[in-house]
């Protein structure tokens, strides 16, 4: 296989503008960034530093102004809107920092939720939300809702709706921004376990205790990559 | 893939009908607003409806009445005794064992006391002849009896007797030149009969000068169907100008005027109140995108489409525009339902007394009006949700 190949994102001179008014604020800059399948790199930089962008652009949650982001084979400024929210849905977890459950469902039916984009039925459904839990461990909170679960078992729950789906990418906002050492600890410890199995992760984060569970880190400052950390 | 959409539907929508206790304050200045459009909506067409209901309900389709052509009610009619015989035995009128069934009947206007205010308002006091109780077929005594021919009585209908002061049984009242004794009290079903006095034709031509005429001609088709026979008669006949009408049809056009009024001016005002309870739904359902932009995002970070986001907030919206359109339509149904009270007809320049009615039709026009205040109110926040960039959606949240 060739490095080309193995590579499962591609951005390839991503500028990214927002306008302000008449003003224009350049938040990505020709970017080029790869990343290969099985890896899990973490992004790093001050805020304001266009790393939360970066990700929203391989998520397909926003568009580049110019140049492409091509994950797997999918150009993704090629897709309508419809498009791609299909896309987003068989190929992107999506694990936030602030966990963004639904407060009126339990951890079962927020795990369920992704599922009803697909050709499930109700029992695959659910026996697919039971294995996710399982799988963050949960598999003894499955009927309580969010507001009866502490933060890092909340975070659990984001990232078995993230896996329920098996999507080719896992895209993480500052995941353990809102948990405590420990169970921050408990959520890298996941993801990394989720990375041996061979699930491809690109994380956000501030926190340098956290990239250093990834695989690799870049450092992104105003709107370019500044450094690639050691893998 | 098809009951999956449906599941998206129903479970997104679910959702967002569970998270309405956490905006229950401008959830219910929502459907309160609502309430109240269809309360006041509800009341006014029941004025309207209680009224055409009492004009109607008096006309059985095989009574008809024939008028002077040209005269659009019986005050403008006039018609002399030899007419009234004609008219009498013209085709298609039923017969009795004392001959035709027809009333040739006087029509005047009166002013009486209000047991309410004191102040005077008009009543019709009819003078009809003997069949006229055959004829109608619909008049039952509630107490005493009816008048005797030749003599100064009245006989007094319920509606009247309930709005006019000095109509009880034995009571005397002064009309034109005579007192008249009440001696009886009668109902029509709650037609308009039930709104007038009635006495002796024969005893009130002479009171009011009026010689041998009358003004109407009250009379019992063989049945409904025998109209057109009758009608056809009345018209070809070469010694009367006269038209003749259905008593439905004669009662319906009486009404038309003050219904259509009331509907007119019930529609503008609760066009007026509907106007700003949609205003109120709007802002309702714009806060409450608003609040949910987080979890709209994330539904759509997740894949979803915009569909069910849409169908989502109309849900809420209809849900509590419903609520509220059942609320207000049970309390107008409380409130004015059966309510007795009387107006001024203006074909006839006089009283008819009517209960308010809150029929299920009204209930149920009122409660679809409800749903679509909710439908607009939740259109526009609805695409607001579902065009909201998810990315900015999501950090602002």
């Amino acid at each position: 296989m060739s490095a080309e190949s193995s590579d499962l994102v591609r951005i390839e001179h991503v500028t990214k503008t927002f306008h302000r008014g008449s003003e224009e604020i350049h938040v990505l800059s020709g970017l080029d960034l790869t990343v290969a399948r099985g890896e899990f790199l973490a992004l790093m930089g001050p805020s304001g530093s266009g790393k939360s962008t970066l990700l929203n652009l391989i998520g397909g949650l926003d568009r580049a102004t110019s140049g492409s982001v091509i994950i797997e084979n999918d150009r993704l400024d090629e897709l309508d809107d419809r498009q791609l929210a299909a896309w987003r849905a068989r190929h992107v977890g999506f694990v936030f920092q602030f966990y963004n459950l639904m407060p009126v469902l339990t951890a079962q039916k927020n795990v369920e939720l992704p599922l009803l984009l697909t050709h499930l039925n109700r029992r695959e459904r659910r026996e697919h939300a039971e294995i996710a839990l399982n799988a963050v461990g949960l598999s003894h909170r499955l009927n309580h809702f969010p507001r009866t679960l502490s933060g890092g078992e909340q975070q659990r729950v984001g990232i078995a709706r993230a896996i329920v789906t098996d999507p080719t990418l896992l895209l993480c906002d500052e995941p353990t921004g809102d948990l405590d050492r420990k169970s921050g600890d408990e959520v890298l410890s996941l993801l990394q376990s989720l990375q041996e199995n061979g699930k491809t992760i690109i994380m956000v984060t501030h926190d340098p205790h956290a990239s250093a569970r990834a695989s690799r880190t870049v450092h992104l400052d105003k709107g370019q990559l500044s450094t690639t950390g050691p893998e | 893939m098809a009951s999956n959409w449906l599941s998206q539907l129903f479970t997104v929508a679910l959702f967002n009908l569970r998270s309405i206790p956490a905006r229950k304050g401008s959830a219910l200045t929502a459907a309160v607003g609502i309430a109240g459009v269809v309360a006041v909506l509800t009341g006014v067409l029941s004025i309207a409806e209680g009224f055409r209901k009492t004009m109607t309900s008096a006309g059985s389709p095989d009574v008809a009445i024939v008028l002077r052509a040209g005269a659009e009610n019986e005050m403008t009619s006039g018609l002399g005794r030899d007419e009234t015989r004609l008219i009498a035995d013209t085709p298609g009128v039923a017969r009795g064992a004392a001959g035709p069934l027809a009333s040739a009947e006087l029509f005047v206007i009166i002013s009486l006391p209000k047991r309410t205010t004191g102040t005077d308002a008009n009543v019709p006091l009819r003078g009809v002849e003997g069949t006229a109780f055959e004829v109608r077929g619909n008049i039952r005594m509630l107490e005493g009896r009816r008048f005797e021919s030749g003599k100064n009585e009245i006989i007094v209908g319920a509606g009247a007797r309930r709005e006019f002061a000095g109509l009880n049984i034995g009571q005397e009242i002064k009309v034109g030149r005579n007192v008249w004794t009440v001696v009886g009290v009668f109902t029509s079903g709650g037609g308009i009969s039930d709104s007038e006095i009635w006495t002796d034709a024969a005893v009130l031509q002479p009171a009011y000068n009026r010689g041998p005429t009358f003004q109407s001609v009250y009379v019992r088709l063989a049945s409904p169907e025998d109209f057109g026979i009758f009608k056809n008669g009345i018209s070809k006949n070469p010694e009367l100008k006269a038209t003749a009408r259905t008593l439905p049809d004669f009662y319906s056009s009486q009404s038309e005027m003050l219904s259509q009024f009331i509907t007119v001016f019930g529609v503008f005002i609760s066009v007026m109140m509907g106007l700003g309870a949609l205003f109120g739904a709007l802002n309702t359902m714009y806060s409450a995108v608003a609040s949910r932009t987080r979890e709209i995002a994330t539904l759509r970070a997740l894949g979803f489409p915009a569909a069910p986001v849409v169908v989502s907030v109309l849900a809420e919206s209809i849900v509590l525009s419903l609520a509220g359109g059942v609320v207000g339509a049970a309390a107008a149904y409380w409130a004015f339902n059966g309510y007795q009270t009387s107006t001024m007809n203006f074909q006839t320049f006089s009283q008819v007394s009517f209960n308010f009615a809150v029929t299920p039709l009204l209930l149920a026009a009122a409660i679809a009006m409800a749903a679509i205040l909710g439908l607009f109110g939740g259109l526009f926040p609805a695409l607001r949700a579902a065009r909201m960039p998810i990315a900015s959606a999501l950090r602002d949240s």
